[in-house]
This record gives C-alpha cells, sequence and structure tokens, in this order.
C-alpha cells in the first residue's frame, strides 16, 4: 500500500500542473495514467500540433507543453504509475483506498481526477460479431511479435502505426494492408516505404476497402473486405490487426458514486470538490456554469484543488498563502538555489 | 435561424434551430440531440462528433481539411458521405441540412 496525500488520476496537462501546486504548498503525490506516458491528450492526440493560448507561451505543440511541465515538477520527484488504470476507489475512515487493474493500491486523504474525458483505450473494428475473435486473432495492439512469424496477417488502417508494423512484420510474415482510402496520413518516409515494398511484392495493399465480415469457427480463418464500389473480397488470413488509434472511454469512473452530468463530474468552483468529501475533479472532466475547455481553465483549477486538498492532508494545520516569488519554504521546496 | 435535421436513428429526427456561426456538433451538444460526444470539444482530435451528410447535402457543403480526412479514418464506419460535425459552421446556406448518425461513435 502506497501512502501518500494526494492521489492524481491523469498524467496530462492539467494533472501534471497540480503537482506542482500541491508539491508548493507541501503536499506529496503520485500520479495513475493508463497511456504509456506521461502528457494525456497533448501527447497522444497532438504531441506535433501548435497550441496558441497558453499564457505567455505564443505558441508551443502538445509535446512542447508536456515536457516543459515535467521540468516544472522536477524537484517533486513524482512518482508516475503508468499504463495503470484505477479500478475503484473506496472510503476506509477518513482515507481513501484505491486500486489500479495492476493491483497497486493507495492510501491518500484526497484524490484528485484529472482524467479528461476518462482513458484512452483502442478504437475496435465496428464489424458485428467478432467479439468472440478479439484478443486472440484480432487484435488492436501487439505485444510479442514472434507469434506473427510465417503467418498471414492482415493489417487495417491508414497512420503510422498500421505503416509501421506492416513494414516490420514484412520480413518475418505475408502482409496485407488494408485501408478505407488511397491517402495514408504516416510519415512520407513510412509511405514510401511500403510502395517499394508492394513494387517488390512483400507487402499487399488494398485501398478503398474496409473489413465486411470475419469467418471462421475456432479461430479466424479468413476475412471479407469491402470495396467503396461494394465489391467484396475474401482474404485468407491467420491474424487481423486494427491500428484506428485510441478513443476515450469514461471507464470506472462512471462507478464511484459520483454525480455525473453526460461524461462530466459537476464540482463547485470554489474547490473543485465533487459530492464526494476528499474527491476532487480538474481539467475537461468536470464542469460548472461557464466552463470552459480551455488547458489554462485546468490550471486554475489545479490550483485551488489543490488547497481544497490541504485540508484533509493535514487538519490540524492552517493554511498560509504564499508566493513563489518570495516564499524561502516554497523556494525549498522547488530546489531553488539562492 | 437555420434548422438542421439530425437523424437520431429509424424512427426519431430531432430538427433544431442552430445559430449562424455554431457548428453542426455544438448545434447536437448544446441541445441534448443524442448520438454525437465530441470528446475533445471542436478540435478535430478524436472523431466522435462523426455523421453522415445526406446526399443532396454532401457536394454543397465546404470541402474537408486534410485534418479532418485523416481523423475519419479513426471514425467508426466512415463512408464517403462521412463528415465530422465541428467542421460543419452552420450558416442561412446551410438551411436544411440533414445528417445522420453511426450506430456509436467508437
Amino acid at each position: 500500500m502506497i501512502k501518500t496525500d494526494t492521489l492524481i488520476i491523469g498524467a496530462g496537462p492539467v494533472g501534471l500542473f497540480c503537482v506542482h501546486q500541491l508539491g508548493i504548498i507541501g503536499l506529496k503525490c503520485e500520479v495513475v495514467d493508463n497511456l504509456d506516458k506521461i502528457g494525456g491528450q497533448c501527447i497522444e492526440l497532438y504531441p506535433d500540433k501548435p497550441i496558441y493560448d497558453i499564457p505567455a507561451v505564443p505558441e508551443c505543440t502538445g509535446e512542447e507543453l508536456t515536457n516543459n511541465l515535467i521540468e516544472q515538477i522536477k524537484a517533486f520527484k513524482t512518482k508516475f504509475h503508468l499504463n495503470e488504470r484505477v479500478e475503484e476507489i473506496k472510503k476506509v475512515e477518513k482515507k481513501w483506498i484505491t486500486k489500479t487493474n495492476k493491483g497497486t493500491e493507495f492510501e491518500s486523504s484526497s484524490i484528485i481526477i484529472a482524467a479528461g474525458v476518462g482513458s484512452f483505450e483502442p478504437r475496435k473494428f465496428p464489424t458485428k460479431e467478432i467479439e468472440k475473435y478479439e484478443g486472440k486473432e484480432i487484435l488492436y495492439s501487439i505485444k510479442d511479435k514472434t507469434v506473427f512469424k510465417d503467418k498471414t496477417i492482415c493489417i487495417f488502417g491508414g497512420g503510422d502505426s498500421a505503416l509501421d508494423w506492416a513494414i516490420e512484420l514484412s520480413n518475418t510474415s505475408k502482409v496485407i494492408l488494408v485501408h478505407r482510402r488511397d491517402d495514408f496520413r504516416a510519415m512520407q518516409a513510412s509511405i514510401d516505404k511500403a510502395n517499394k515494398l508492394k513494387k517488390e511484392g512483400k507487402i499487399e495493399i488494398y485501398t478503398k476497402y474496409q473489413l465486411d465480415s470475419v469467418q471462421g469457427k475456432e479461430k479466424v480463418e479468413s476475412i471479407s473486405i469491402r470495396h467503396d464500389d461494394k465489391t467484396i473480397k475474401e482474404i485468407k488470413t491467420d491474424y487481423v490487426l486494427g491500428f484506428f488509434g485510441l478513443i476515450m472511454k469514461l471507464g470506472p469512473i462512471a462507478e464511484w458514486g459520483l454525480n455525473l452530468d453526460k461524461k462530466t463530474v459537476p464540482v463547485n468552483t470554489e474547490s473543485f470538490e465533487t459530492n464526494k468529501e476528499g474527491i476532487f475533479a480538474i481539467g475537461d472532466i468536470c464542469s460548472y456554469p461557464g466552463k470552459l475547455k480551455l488547458i489554462l481553465s485546468g490550471f486554475h483549477e489545479g490550483a485551488l484543488a489543490a488547497r481544497g486538498c490541504f485540508k484533509y492532508a493535514k487538519p490540524d494545520e492552517k493554511y498560509r498563502f504564499e508566493f513563489t516569488t518570495s516564499s524561502k519554504t516554497v523556494k525549498e521546496r522547488l530546489g531553488v538555489k539562492e | 435561424m437555420p434548422k438542421i435535421n439530425y437523424i437520431i436513428d429509424k424512427e426519431n429526427t430531432q430538427t433544431i434551430e442552430v445559430a449562424n456561426g455554431l457548428t453542426v456538433m455544438e448545434g447536437a451538444v448544446q441541445n441534448d440531440v443524442p448520438g454525437i460526444d465530441a470528446d475533445c470539444g471542436g478540435g478535430m482530435a478524436c472523431a466522435t462528433c462523426h455523421v453522415y451528410v445526406t446526399e443532396e447535402w454532401f457536394d454543397k457543403l465546404p470541402k474537408k481539411e486534410d485534418g479532418e480526412e485523416d481523423m475519419l479514418d479513426m471514425a467508426f464506419e466512415p463512408k464517403k458521405n462521412s463528415r465530422l460535425s465541428c467542421q460543419l459552421i452552420v450558416s442561412d446556406e446551410l438551411d436544411g441540412l440533414t445528417v445522420s448518425m453511426p450506430s456509436r461513435q467508437g
């Protein structure tokens, strides 16, 4: 059981800045995120796209913003638990006990949910009645590429993941790449490489096709793909891989007894506390009159939520407001040398 | 105000007056029209405001930007007449636009 003052759910920009705000007022925290990297939507959806509305930063990319936020909280040596999704929370006396899907347990006096629109999960094929093959021959990520050796693999998608894997697996497997249109949105070098492999007969590429149906008793034996002009083509294959990016799902958060308004959690605007004492919600996931889904709003929300956590972490102390510019204590916490 | 028809399923269509300048996505979300999630809030980053535009309207709409077509690769059951409703800005010219929802957004 890991003991800390506050558990933050979500390592996006808002969660990261909240680490800073907790840190400067002397509270410890740990962060859990279901992605394999820090940065949330900024790193998953638009790492290389520019953002123009961060105060005093005229332009930066999602990745730059994330890296700067990580730099800003370096002094706090915060522990991040990546690739983990919080499954359940429960209150035991005055503490919140949190458990992740990997079995990690936390005890904290408060929880800050900075989970955006939920956790990122792979988008699946829309095709009906394929669940029985999913996780076996129909996959959305690759853990062990050796299982594909000398097999036939159909890869669906037109982005970097689809092309990178098509190129990589073509060394050891028969690869068929299927995409819904002629254009690919991957790096040009990968597109060129895939076209070269196609010319050499090492990859088959079908465009303007989508998955229509899957055949096979115990396991996948063949699939049918459908052209835009409705013609159907049958392909014998051992594996089917879909790379359609990630989608955000609210997931277990819906089961924690929090008030929900559509997919958001209503909060008060004094401390961003939810209907549950000691549970706060900030960033895209929270809602209140006038809410704007901006990173800058999330920073403000995190600053106030951090102060809201103080009374739970240190019930016998009075929180005293201090500026980072002038407070010796804050500077010590930030590791600033004068 | 321009009227936008949202076909939710075979039995249900909602016609909503949407002010010029708002997007077809905002018209749905602000009026609790089901079927449009818009997880990213209109940033062309999630493909969960995916709609199908009826044939007679599809060619009348402003063309897709590259980014929109890229995101549609991620959408649930994309078709030729797929659009992201966050990229359709309502104007008098769009009065009577009819869109239908995919069976899911993801």
